[in-house]
């Protein structure tokens, strides 16, 4: 028996089917994977993702801090409340995690701090990794807030829905944020942010007040979504997955990850930039792809992928893509991989397309 | 629970067979298979005139979560396929003992039908997999 978030019971009430995930009992879907995957894509879903890790950084030297943890450059956030993305780097440049960081305050002022949300599977790691770096600082404080719950509510109806379900307070919050940015309303964290390719939003909130705002986006006619429809979008939208298309052993350029490094200013020391700076220089030997299957057929995660007089890779997240109507993935490929390449399922070559890794946004497809 | 018609054979690998009386058997997976497979979006079927014998490979089932071989529950020669699986492999989950059919095998050897479970020892096998 695994963890429960506060949206349990609303989840088995709506007919969730509940697997393990990281060690919680989260929804892999509510009937069909692909109906939930559609109403994304065209009208609104809502995720649980209470089991998510919010960690908040503050103190005097939190700032300072982050720009030592993180390969991206949080003093390039400007504006209170706006988010980045980031890579939290070993000292050999491989990635510990992939996380999503907000300036929770005007940038700059005393008592400036910030709000990190890491995966669940790393959460232990981690913490202990973000915990063992604070010991060069002064005054850095990480508190976890394990009692917060976190919905998602994503697509192109999703934010008028969501309007619909809350406080006028919190609509007219919704109404002023710009995409990437997170508020503070009445208790309540909400971001314009997610991981499907949609608009939408990303709320953080009291784990009591969870189930009747879940019940009230029901209402509002947003379908809940299980974790199989997040995979299938995210993966459609061309975001990582931490522990498939990443890991420890890879470094961001290698995870197409490039655009999350900060190299300016040069003299910003953050951790695993010497071992970056040598990849960089010499050239990484591998990138992530993104690859289209025109035949019929499901790519794999695992899948050999054999690139004619260049060598060999490897899918590292591949699925059916319900918007595209076929097989679709990412893989890790050597680097001198042009626009085509051949997967290996279950024995026979078959040819594939390599794009850049990114499919579908805001509902339509992006390659040529 | 799921639905197991009792009026079907069975065999473990979660294929069901309807014995059609004329020397020919309709085969496709049970929707105990299908629920655990989850959305179905692609069927590899054998070609029709194809012999296959019990246990061989006769195509695969695709779902959004994994792929996974379809056997022969008998001996026999492919004597059709449903072929409106190509563009709507959906009917799998939807009708998965109807529209969802995969082929129909004629058999080369009826005592081959002995050997099936009964829909009670199939529903027992499930539950013992549970």
């Amino acid at each position: 028996m695994g963890s429960k978030t506060a949206l349990y019971e609303k989840h088995q009430e709506m007919g969730a089917k509940l697997v393990d995930f990281g060690g919680w009992d989260m929804p892999i879907h509510y009937g069909s994977q692909v109906d939930e995957h559609h109403k994304v894509r065209q009208a609104s879903g809502m995720f649980d993702v209470s089991h998510m890790t919010v960690v908040d950084v503050t103190g005097t030297d939190a700032k300072e801090y982050l720009r030592y943890l993180l390969a991206n450059d949080v003093a390039k956030l400007k504006e209170k409340g706006k988010a980045m993305y980031s890579g939290m780097l070993n000292e050999d440049a491989g990635v510990i995690d992939d996380l999503i960081v907000y300036l929770m305050t005007e940038p700059g002022v005393a008592g400036e701090w910030f709000r990190v949300v890491v995966n669940c599977a790393t959460r232990e790691k981690d913490l202990r990794w973000m915990s063992d770096q604070t010991a060069s600082f002064d005054d850095v404080a990480l508190t976890e807030q394990p009692e917060l719950a976190m919905i998602a509510i994503q697509g192109p109806e999703a934010i008028t829905a969501v309007k619909q379900a809350v406080s006028e307070s919190r609509a007219a919050l919704i109404d002023q944020l710009s995409v990437f940015q997170g508020l503070e309303s009445e208790g309540w964290f909400i971001a314009r942010t997610g991981y499907t390719g949609e608009d939408g939003l990303e709320i953080m909130l009291p784990e009591d007040e969870s189930a009747d705002f879940w019940q009230a986006l029901a209402d509002a006619g947003v379908a809940p979504c299980g974790l199989g429809a997040r995979d299938t979008l995210r993966l459609e939208a061309g975001m990582n997955l931490y522990g498939s298309d990443m890991d420890e052993t890879i470094s961001p350029l290698a995870a197409n990850m490039g655009w999350t490094v900060a190299w300016e200013p040069q003299e910003r020391l953050f951790i695993g930039r010497d071992a970056l700076q040598s990849i960089r220089d010499t050239g990484p030997d591998q990138k992530l792809v993104g690859l289209v299957m025109e035949s019929r057929g499901v790519l794999r995660a695992d899948q050999r992928v054999v690139v004619s007089g260049v060598g060999e890779g490897e899918i590292t997240s591949g699925t059916f893509s319900p918007t595209l109507g076929c097989a679709i993935a990412m893989a890790r490929v050597p680097a001198a991989t042009k626009d085509k390449a051949e997967v290996d399922i279950r024995g026979k070559l078959v040819p594939v397309r390599v794009i850049r890794p990114s499919f579908v946004r805001n509902g339509k497809k992006v390659f040529d | 629970m799921s639905n197991i018609p009792s009026e079907l054979k069975y065999v473990a690998s979660h294929e069901w067979i309807r014995v059609e009386g004329d020397g020919t058997v309709t085969i496709g997976v049970t929707d105990h298979a299908q629920d655990l497979l989850g959305d179905v979006v692609f069927v590899e079927l054998p070609e029709v005139g194809a012999e296959v014998a019990t246990g061989d490979d006769a195509g695969v089932v695709e779902s959004v979560k994994a792929a996974s071989d379809v056997y022969a529950p008998l001996s026999g020669e492919v004597v059709a396929v449903n072929e409106e699986l190509e563009d709507s492999p959906e009917l799998v989950n939807s009708d998965p003992y109807g529209d969802g059919w995969f082929f129909k095998l004629k058999l080369s050897d009826n005592s081959e039908l002995d050997g099936l479970l009964s829909g009670e020892d199939y529903n027992d096998l499930c539950e013992a997999e549970a």
